[in-house]
């Protein structure tokens, strides 16, 4: 038909048409396609938009709040009776987990040991989180936070989707416990034998406790508000 | 016409054992690269059907459209300017026309041969 070197020309470009599908055609059925790129491209912007309000919403919250304690301190300096109320309502702020704690304790950190590369949450169950909090709490400790997250009375960890939701917050492995007690006792509680490091181990999460002398415990940042619950006088 | 499938067979298979992935971002740009290449390849193919193919002329086509291509895009992805569409439209335009008078000529031949 044509010359021999025609045919090699076209043989080698078709070499190269061919690889070039083949790579599209393997990342197009990793990735789901350059919509789905695109997609990803706008949620991503979508979230920093999210995130940056709620860093302004926030900042807005701790100007309040500095306000409210310039209140609290000038009514406080006019009586006594001000005064001492302040000192209550402080202390129940720290009991409520209302305010940024720091001390000695430990800090727990949970990694996945074989992190796959399909995003899973299911290596470290919320029930393990549970576990763990459920035993720095017995070992006496004062302040917990996993994540960043002050867990307070109403703190709730839970599997949502793919994620765990810790104060309507989503989180995804590594956790890191921070609690706020006596470090040897809770190192001692959570490296007790037969117990939830053991376990935790056995199911291929990679557990490091470190004992610190100031731990950093942040508050509950959210608003905390009862709609059902009333005080009862008896 | 057995090279041109022996090597398109062999890219495929070179393809699918490669050992790393193009990443994401520039999955667009080899989209658009491939359309080019292919329309190179059925410009080839017309070219060859009407005697006129030149390899020289082929394969730097076929690099060339491909490169200009995917950077054209990737420029426009800089400047926000959709610009991989216009090479989408151009060289979609041409694959078909290329494709239709390929069968034209295809058609001739037969014609010819039957008479």
């Amino acid at each position: 038909m044509k010359t021999i070197k025609a045919q090699l020309s076209i043989g080698l470009v078709c070499l190269v048409l061919g690889l070039m599908l083949t790579l599209q055609f393997r990342n197009v059925q990793y990735y789901g396609g350059i919509l789905s790129v695109q997609r990803a491209q706008e949620l991503a912007s979508e979230l920093k938009d999210a995130k940056e309000q709620r860093d302004s919403l926030q900042q807005r919250v701790k100007e309040y709040e500095s306000r409210i304690l310039q209140y609290e301190e000038s009514a406080a300096e006019v009586s006594v009776i001000a005064e001492g109320m302040r000192q209550d309502l402080e202390r129940a702020r720290l009991l409520a987990g209302l305010t940024d704690v720091g001390g000695p304790g430990v800090v727990v950190t949970l990694v996945e040991a074989q992190p796959e590369q399909d995003f899973n949450v299911f290596y470290i169950h919320y029930d393990k989180l549970l576990k763990v909090l459920n035993e720095l709490n017995a070992a006496g400790a004062e302040a917990v936070s996993i994540n960043e997250q002050r867990v307070i009375a109403t703190t709730e960890i839970r599997l949502a989707g793919s994620h765990i939701n810790i104060n309507y917050q989503r989180f995804a492995p590594p956790f890191v416990f921070k609690a706020i007690g006596d470090p040897q006792t809770l190192e001692a509680a959570l490296k007790l034998k037969g117990g939830i490091i053991e376990e935790l181990e056995y199911y291929g999460i990679a557990v490091s406790i470190k004992k610190e002398q100031d731990v950093f415990v942040p508050r509950y940042s959210k608003v905390l508000e009862f709609k059902y619950a009333e005080p009862v006088n008896k | 016409m057995i090279l041109p499938l022996i090597g398109l067979a062999l890219g495929i298979l070179l393809g699918l054992f490669f050992p790393f992935n193009v990443p994401v971002v520039y999955s667009a740009y080899l989209s658009v690269a491939i359309l080019a290449a292919l329309d190179s390849v059925f410009g080839g193919i017309r070219a060859s059907l009407e005697n006129s193919f030149e390899s020289d002329i082929f394969i730097t086509g076929f690099f060339g459209n491909a490169i200009l291509a995917a950077s054209l895009a990737y420029m426009g992805d800089r400047l926000g300017v959709p610009i991989y569409l216009a090479a989408v439209v151009v060289f979609g335009t041409r694959l078909f026309q290329n494709f239709a008078v390929i069968r034209r000529h295809l058609f001739n031949i037969r014609r010819e041969s039957t008479k």
